[in-house]
């Protein structure tokens, strides 16, 4: 008999193998889900590292690029995750079901986050090769090996924390448009926020802040990026188990 | 672990569950035979689909308690989920997946193996007369394709027991008549206990072995539909006829053995006492003037009993 750790891993599958068939037949059939991230694939991986040049795998700043696609990626699919379900009325028919809380709330994570994360390797092998055909001019263009790691690490933190994020609000959101909607302005602070209040800051604060930036080196930034996401993480996962329980989402 | 073996899948004790100020089920005392089909009977709202949420522990009961299948509801719900199947008040099929990657994503959330999941899956699939279906996407099937398919699933794992919650409801007649006869079928094939909820009085009465009544949360009669019958049904007599004027209807009024009398179209029905005999009420009815073409001593149906039931607790 199974142990109940790889009980557990295996209902996470099962949850997970679901999900990654949804997303693929979310727009009414699998060819124009594939379609669908083709266009994608091909504005993220080949026209832009197009565009970019051969400074597309020598500035480390591209690591925060590749921190964003698996989170837009992952915001494109979580709002569903269980806004969607008690929409077309598929959780309470889930919930009666052996499975534990713990697995269908992992299993959701775990498919978003890697659906995000996967989608964003493909993206960078993708980007690279472009960026070598059309710039590399004889020579192997690569990123080096602690950003390579770097846009790994930060790329599946970013993911497991939108989607750690994103079924903490479809947990509570009342439809998939208002979990959408929610997660849509959630990403916009998240990215004008920082900019504008940059913006605010009086000119010798702001001088301050560039030249500090300046001479951090790529590996601090990696390293500090991938900290700061994994306490991140940890708590909204935390957060999102606690909230979880059968006996509450029906009780209403 | 397998719970305690008993005759009885369901046993509850003042099981209740309030939201708020408002009781769904209160003090819910029943027991449900393993191996049986148990109707459990009661107009909207009645707390129907509450009482199954609590039984397979989806929902903490306020007061009381409930084994299922030997598990405790409040501390093995689990094990209580891990032995029972369940179609609820949706079907809450995947519509954008297949019909047989419904079935795939439940046999593998029951574990049944690769092999045997195939299997599985076909036979119940074909026994519905659903298998040429298979790859279509569920959003294009009819309410009573969805339904049957709801009940595949719910089977798929072979359960002890299994909890149906309004099966038939929305479906057009053909589409429930066929239901009820795969339900039948399954049921027995498989050897289930069948927890079945309905407000179709005369699908309890053809699936049935046991049914119970619930209105406003409270247990109001239990028993087989013939207990029930004979219980709570005053005998009936039914003359068709003619010229059954107001001076009829008072004379059969005004004697002791006669309940009730009223007149429906060209039928009289005339409720009388257990052993009231009907020659002297036929005699009474044409030495009145009316003119008689048929008297009948119709059974009561289960729908009688339950409207008498509902007049009841209503008074």
């Amino acid at each position: 008999m199974a142990s109940a750790g790889s009980t557990t891993l295996g209902d996470i599958l099962t949850i997970a193998w679901k999900e990654w068939k949804e997303y693929l037949i979310q727009r009414g059939n699998l060819r124009g889900g594939v379609v669908g991230l083709a266009i994608v694939l091909g504005v993220f991986g080949i026209m832009v590292p197009y565009q970019s040049g051969a400074g597309w795998v020598e500035q480390p700043l591209s690591i925060v690029y590749w921190a964003w696609l698996p989170l837009f990626m992952v915001i494109g699919v979580i709002a569903d995750s269980f806004a969607g379900e008690r929409e077309r009325h598929t959780l309470e028919a889930l919930l009666a079901t052996r499975l534990t809380d713990r697995a269908i709330l992992l299993g959701k994570v775990f498919a978003a986050a890697i659906y995000g994360w996967g989608f964003t390797l493909l993206a960078v092998t993708l980007g690279l090769i472009t960026v070598n055909l059309a710039h590399g001019q004889g020579r192997l263009l690569m990123y080096p090996p602690l950003v390579a790691i770097a846009i790994a690490f930060v790329g599946l933190l970013a993911a497991l924390l939108a989607a750690a994020a994103g079924v903490l609000v479809s947990l509570r959101a009342k439809s998939v448009r208002q979990a959408a909607q929610t997660l849509s302005i959630a990403v916009m602070i998240l990215l004008f926020v920082p900019v504008f209040g940059i913006q605010a800051l009086p000119p010798e604060v702001q001088a301050r802040l560039l030249s500090t930036g300046a001479s951090l080196s790529a590996e601090g930034l990696a390293v500090g990026a991938v900290v700061l996401l994994l306490v991140v993480d940890a708590v909204l996962l935390a957060t999102a188990m606690a909230r979880f329980q059968r006996s509450r989402l029906l009780a209403g | 672990m397998e719970g305690k073996v008993s005759e009885w899948a369901i046993e509850s004790s003042g099981l209740s569950r309030s939201f708020g100020s408002v009781r769904a089920c209160e003090e819910l005392s029943l027991r449900v035979r393993a191996g049986s089909v148990f109707g459990f009977l009661g107009p909207n709202g009645a707390g129907k689909t509450t009482t199954i949420h609590l039984l397979l522990g989806l929902l903490e009961p306020s007061a009381g308690n409930a084994t299922v299948l030997g598990h405790d509801i409040r501390t093995a719900a689990d094990q209580v989920r891990l032995r029972t199947g369940a179609l609820l008040q949706n079907a809450g099929l995947y519509d954008r997946l297949t019909a047989e990657d419904n079935l795939e994503f439940y046999g593998r959330i029951w574990r049944l193996p690769t092999a045997e999941r195939r299997t599985r899956i076909r036979e119940l699939l074909e026994h519905v007369g659903l298998w040429e279906r298979r790859n279509d996407l569920v959003s294009t099937w009819s309410g009573g394709m969805r339904q049957k398919l709801g009940v595949v699933r719910a089977l798929l794992h072979r359960p002890a027991l299994v909890f149906l919650d309004e099966p038939t409801a929305g479906l057009d007649p053909m589409a429930a008549a066929a239901l009820r006869e795969d339900l039948a079928a399954l049921s027995e094939q498989e050897g289930i206990t069948v927890f079945l909820t309905t407000h179709n009085l005369s699908e309890a009465e053809r699936l049935c072995h046991q049914v119970a009544v619930i209105r406003q949360g409270r247990l109001v009669a239990i028993g087989s539909p013939d207990e029930l019958r004979r219980q709570r049904s005053a005998p009936r007599l039914e003359i068709v006829g003619s010229g059954f004027g107001d001076s009829v209807l008072e004379g059969l009024r005004a004697r002791p053995e006669v309940v009730a009398v009223k007149l429906a179209g060209d039928r009289l029905v005339i409720d009388v006492r257990a052993g009231a005999e009907s020659a002297p009420l036929v005699g009474q009815v044409v030495a009145a003037g009316a003119s008689v073409e048929e008297v009948t001593r119709p059974r009561a149906s289960l729908e009688d009993v339950f409207l008498t039931l509902m007049e009841e607790s209503n008074g």
